[in-house]
């Protein structure tokens, strides 16, 4: 028989979509004196909201108010002060939670499972975890009375909007630095209700400022005197413009970037673990994981075997409305990110790779690209080399570990990559030699607080996540 | 497929080495315990709902194997157990009825009488059941006994002791035997998942029985926790899945114990589907070995079709 | 070493060294054939320096990334040893580095100071190899059954413009960003390179790979820009640049993102571990628990 599954929409009713939004700024939400824009939901491209835009006068206003709150309450207050805020911040987020995936699945397009069971647990586990941190911050290593940087210029992208919020914020606020947060253009609802969950938490005012806007607010932000921090998640493109904006000054840096990935896949793994992973890498987030396992290096003695079952095991992925709870594969985040993923994907046909989607359905309205993979693919190919950030598996082959540890290594990136293999001192051998920030052996796309995440070579520098997350914090 | 190798496209063998039975088995890929366990956790967040949940509904009950397994059981217990299994809701004749009643071989004759024109298979367990312990002769005269009094299914249980202990080709042998002392009738072979620990044992098993001829892999006895589980049952699908594969024969799969509720027995049909795929989706190749199970699905498609929920009193307890 | 003091010790005329680069474990000449005059503080003439160009950079990055393999993957233990071999080899040329640096400007006693604590800073950092990945790495309890560890691993060819102080300042540079793994494209002191170049006859003769150091001298402003953009540079020292010079060079170390680091500090004082780990990566290794 055929068991189709009825549609199973998640309720909207929980959120509370406002007509428009100001910048949150000093604890109040204020008009922007920038142009107004439209965020929209790339499921049905239906306008959600007008959201104000920041100009360099807002940015510096921000920037002050972050910088008094700074000097005057959250640089003096005690650090338990400090975690009993951020342990407050964690609790509604968790009270809230239902609220916070919707929305953000609304605004980004992911599957509302993923952002129930993924985004949000995280984004509440990270304030947790911080937390614990503001007054222990004498025994993490970097001396006895580690001091905050001051005011933290922060830049976030739209694939994990509120996830990156929390990597950016929960440290900076648990080390004693105020924030002035800008979320991506087109993902900026899940930001301002968190400005609404500080304001709930009592947070002072200016600890945490929130502004929207585009490049232009971003720009301004990094390069404005009164911040003493910049970190952004983004492309490595950006972020090398951020670094040339910060050349010379004494502002500290720390950049979580873009990647291509190889998920190396050997012949003895576990290997309906194996496709579950290699799914899982590329296509959870609809392949907008800086870290998403984009390129397959399987040994050629089971790449035929893994294919089939890798395309058996795609032919069951869900792909439609992100508020479904059955829906694996959401949409798009925008009109200009499926341009880029449909001008990657036709450059790898024009290169000669074999390319295959699973038959499926893809709803008229809103943004949308169907899961799909390349086989035959070659190092030299584009899609091999660039960053797709979509759901876009390369396939390429290798024969002993030595040439899979080459290919894996032959890319500017080193953000993430996959190992799997049944025997143990393979993986260690591998994992010893991957160029590659976060290792994942026999399993992949795994997140946590504690664990320390970001890239070697172009994917950028520092560490998010963990002890190692709180030197990007602190004067050391 | 690679490990299937290349030696054998026949169905069931009759004659193979311990040596290179022990290769095959321990050639087979892995199973990561938290890589299974995650996937199948996962695909019990699937919701489902309204009209899918009905037909659910509808298709848990038809793959019930109705179950009574108790040292207390008599002629009574058994014969009240067939009349719910050919009625399993009075008030409602569109519930489908169950696929087969399960009973100890003793019993068999009086399920038989009791089912008589209504369609439903007997299902007996056999072989000692459920420790295995006892000489193959014992085992072989329990299946045929049981197979005499009209069982139209045969649900056996391994050596685990002799699994544990390496000795596949004794496993192997005597799943053979049975299978040849069940006639027409069909073997379903008992693993007992909850005995053998870890799931690269629950894949070498499953593919032992099947190469033995199984015709359907069952989990547990029921008398043994863990019973059934959501990640063992994966594993047994995807087996099944790989074995049609490799030799164009399918196997059923029957996990038993455990499985209570209406949620439970939607989460089992939606790894079916989404593991083996829709052709397993039958009572032919899919059972679901339970007792309590069958009145929570009735009460859930009451709920279905009237919108309130309804209570225990409203459905027969036998 | 000048001709006046060897001539004290006797009437025979002395041999003179010439002063070349380092580069993958050979003593090369620039390939441009070029030298510069190097000149004691009361401006007399003691040698002529090699004077590298932008391909010798080159040389030195490729020789650089061709060690790379060889030393990360040496044992820390190895490392260690190796470390402390070159204090050994030091110490046993002690006096011929307090008359190097006696032309620098130094006192005999100031000179004899700071070889003592260049040959002691290198049995410092020796130390640190085998347990650098004890103090900054981790086991991470993440929420979840895996096993997930951090470890420190070299970030790959560094390149340093090392500070003025010519011996201690340099190995102080240089010794925390090998003992991790790395290796290193150094510009040596532009007004005091020789000291550098004798090192680099210590290096050799130490059981150090070629090319894990290499040294070049020059002038500080023409090689800078073309290590700080190159792009198989992945990180880079700028202690030894002058503030002004900052600004152009962390924006060419932009264009492959390179690490950049710079802290002027007195090098009499505790080193600790911030050059060390400046240096380093973090690689985070998941594994699930299961049977």
């Amino acid at each position: 028989m055929v068991f189709e599954y009825a549609p199973a929409p998640e309720s909207r009713s929980v959120v509370d979509i406002r007509g428009s939004y100001g910048l949150f700024i000093d604890g109040e939400f204020v008009d922007g004196h920038g142009e107004p824009f439209k965020t929209i939901n790339p499921a049905d491209e239906a306008v959600l909201a007008d959201v104000a835009c920041a100009d360099e006068a807002d940015v510096d206003r921000a920037v002050k108010a972050a910088r008094i709150a700074f000097e005057r309450v959250w640089g003096p207050m005690p650090g338990a002060e400090r975690a009993k805020y951020l342990y407050r911040i964690a609790r509604i987020i968790q009270e809230r939670s239902r609220e916070l995936a919707v929305l953000e699945s609304i605004d980004n397009g992911k599957p509302i499972r993923e952002s129930r069971d993924v985004d949000v647990p995280l984004v509440a586990a990270w304030f947790f975890y911080y937390a614990g941190w503001a007054d222990k911050l004498g025994h993490a290593g970097f001396g006895p009375d580690p001091k905050p940087v001051g005011v933290a210029g922060q830049v976030i992208p739209w694939n994990f909007p509120l996830l990156m919020l929390a990597w950016k914020i929960a440290p900076a606020l648990a080390c004693g630095n105020t924030v002035v947060l800008k979320p991506a253009e087109t993902t900026p609802l899940t930001a301002l209700l968190f400005a609404d969950i500080c304001r709930q938490a009592d947070l002072p005012p200016g600890v945490v400022n929130i502004i929207t806007g585009a490049g232009d607010t971003g720009r301004a932000l990094v390069a404005h005197e009164g911040v003493d921090k910049v970190a952004f998640t983004g492309s490595t493109d950006v972020g090398r413009q951020i670094a040339r904006t910060l050349a010379g000054t004494s502002k500290k840096l720390t950049l979580e970037l873009g990647g291509k990935a190889a998920n190396i896949v050997y012949a003895d793994a576990a290997l309906d673990q194996a496709v579950e992973g290699i799914v899982n890498g590329i296509f959870f987030n609809q392949g907008h994981v800086c870290c998403a396992g984009s390129r397959l290096l399987v040994q050629e003695s089971v790449a035929e075997e893994v294919l089939e079952r890798l395309k058996a095991r795609m032919a069951t992925l869900r792909v439609g409305d992100p508020l479904d709870k059955n829906t694996d594969i959401g949409a798009i985040n925008s009109a200009a990110q499926l341009d880029k993923i449909r001008e990657l994907s036709a450059a790898g046909e024009q290169e000669g790779a074999g390319r295959w989607s699973p038959p499926c359905q893809l709803p008229d309205r809103g943004f949308w690209f169907a899961p799909t993979l390349f086989t035959g693919v070659a190092q030299s190919h584009r899609i091999a080399r660039e960053e797709i950030f979509g759901p876009v598996l390369s396939v390429l082959t290798f024969r002993t570990p030595e040439e899979a540890v080459t290919k894996a290594n032959n890319t500017p990136y080193g953000l993430s990559a996959g190992i799997w293999t049944e025997k143990g001192s393979q993986i260690l051998w591998t994992a010893q030699r991957l160029r590659a920030g976060v290792v994942w052996a026999n399993t992949f796309n795994k997140f946590d607080p504690a664990s320390p995440f970001g890239g070697y070579k172009e994917s950028g520098f520092g560490r998010e996540g963990g002890r190692h997350g709180l030197e990007a914090y602190l004067n050391v | 497929m690679r490990v299937f190798g290349d030696a054998w496209g026949v169905s069931t063998e009759t004659l193979i080495g311990a040596a290179e039975l022990r290769a095959f088995l321990h050639g087979l890929p892995g199973v990561d315990q938290v890589g299974a366990e995650e996937r199948a956790a996962r695909l019990a967040t699937r919701s489902i709902k309204t009209s899918a949940k009905a037909e659910a509904i509808d298709l848990a009950i038809s793959m019930v194997d109705l179950t009574t397994l108790e040292g207390a059981d008599t002629a009574g217990k058994v014969a009240a157990l067939c009349a719910k299994a050919a009625h399993p809701d009075p008030s409602d004749p569109s519930v489908p009825k169950v696929a087969a009643v399960c009973v100890y071989p003793d019993m068999v004759e009086v399920a038989v009488r009791s089912l008589e024109g209504t369609g439903i298979g007997v299902a007996s367990v056999a072989t000692a059941f459920p420790s295995g312990r006892a000489p193959l002769e014992a085992k072989l005269a329990d299946t045929r006994a049981a197979v005499a009094a009209g069982a139209a299914e045969i649900d056996m249980v391994i050596d685990r002791g002799a699994f544990l202990s390496g000795d596949f080709l004794k496993v192997f042998e005597e799943i053979t035997a049975v299978k040849q002392a069940c006639g027409q009738a069909h073997l379903k072979v008992i693993l007992e998942t909850g005995e053998l620990s870890t799931y690269d044992n629950v894949r070498r098993a499953s593919w032992l029985a099947m190469r033995a001829g199984a015709d359907f892999i069952k989990t547990s006895t029921g008398k043994v926790s863990p019973a059934a589980t959501l990640p063992v049952t994966l594993v047994m699908l995807e087996a099944v899945r790989d074995y049609r594969a490799a030799t164009g024969r399918q196997v059923g799969v029957k996990p038993a114990g455990g499985i209570r509720t209406t949620k439970d027995a939607i989460k089992y049909l939606v790894l079916v589907n989404e593991t083996a795929g829709p052709d397993w989706l039958t009572p032919h190749w899919f059972r679901l070995g339970a007792s309590s199970v069958l009145n929570d699905l009735l009460m859930q498609r009451r709920k279905l079709s009237t919108g309130v929920y309804s209570g225990p009193d409203y459905f027969t307890l036998d | 070493m000048s001709e006046r003091m060897t001539k004290r010790m006797s009437d025979r005329l002395a041999v003179r060294k010439t002063y070349k680069l380092y580069i993958g474990g050979a003593f090369p000449r620039s390939e441009s054939g070029r030298s510069y005059p190097v000149t004691d503080t009361k401006d007399r003439f003691v040698a002529n320096a090699s004077h590298a160009s932008r391909k010798d950079v080159r040389d030195a990055v490729s020789a650089a990334r061709k060690a790379f393999g060889g030393w990360s993957g040496r044992t820390a233990y190895n490392r260690a040893q190796i470390l402390y071999r070159i204090a050994e080899m030091l110490e046993g040329r002690r006096d011929q580095f307090i008359t190097e640096l006696r032309h620098t400007g130094a006192s005999k006693t100031q000179a004899a100071n700071e070889v003592d604590a260049a040959i002691d800073r290198w049995v410092w950092y020796a130390g640190w190899a085998d347990k650098i990945s004890t103090v900054a790495g981790a086991a991470n309890p993440v929420s979840g059954p895996f096993f997930n560890f951090s470890t420190p691993e070299p970030t790959g060819v560094v390149g340093i413009i090392a500070p003025d102080s010519p011996l201690l300042g340099l190995v102080s540079v240089v010794a925390p960003a090998i003992v991790t793994g790395n290796t290193t494209v150094v510009i040596a002191s532009e007004p005091a390179p020789l000291p550098a170049i004798t090192l680099a006859e210590v290096l050799a003769t130490s059981d150090l790979p070629g090319g894990v150091i290499n040294i070049l001298t020059g002038h500080r402003t023409e090689l800078a820009p073309w290590l700080a953009s190159h792009m198989d540079v992945n990180a880079i020292d700028l202690t030894g640049v002058p503030d002004a010079d900052v600004p152009s060079l962390e924006d060419a170390a932009a264009g492959n993102l390179k690490r950049v680091f710079r802290a002027s500090e007195d090098w009499a004082d505790d080193p600790g571990t911030a050059r060390m780990t400046a240096f380093l990566e973090v690689k985070t290794v998941w594994h699930p628990v299961g049977v």
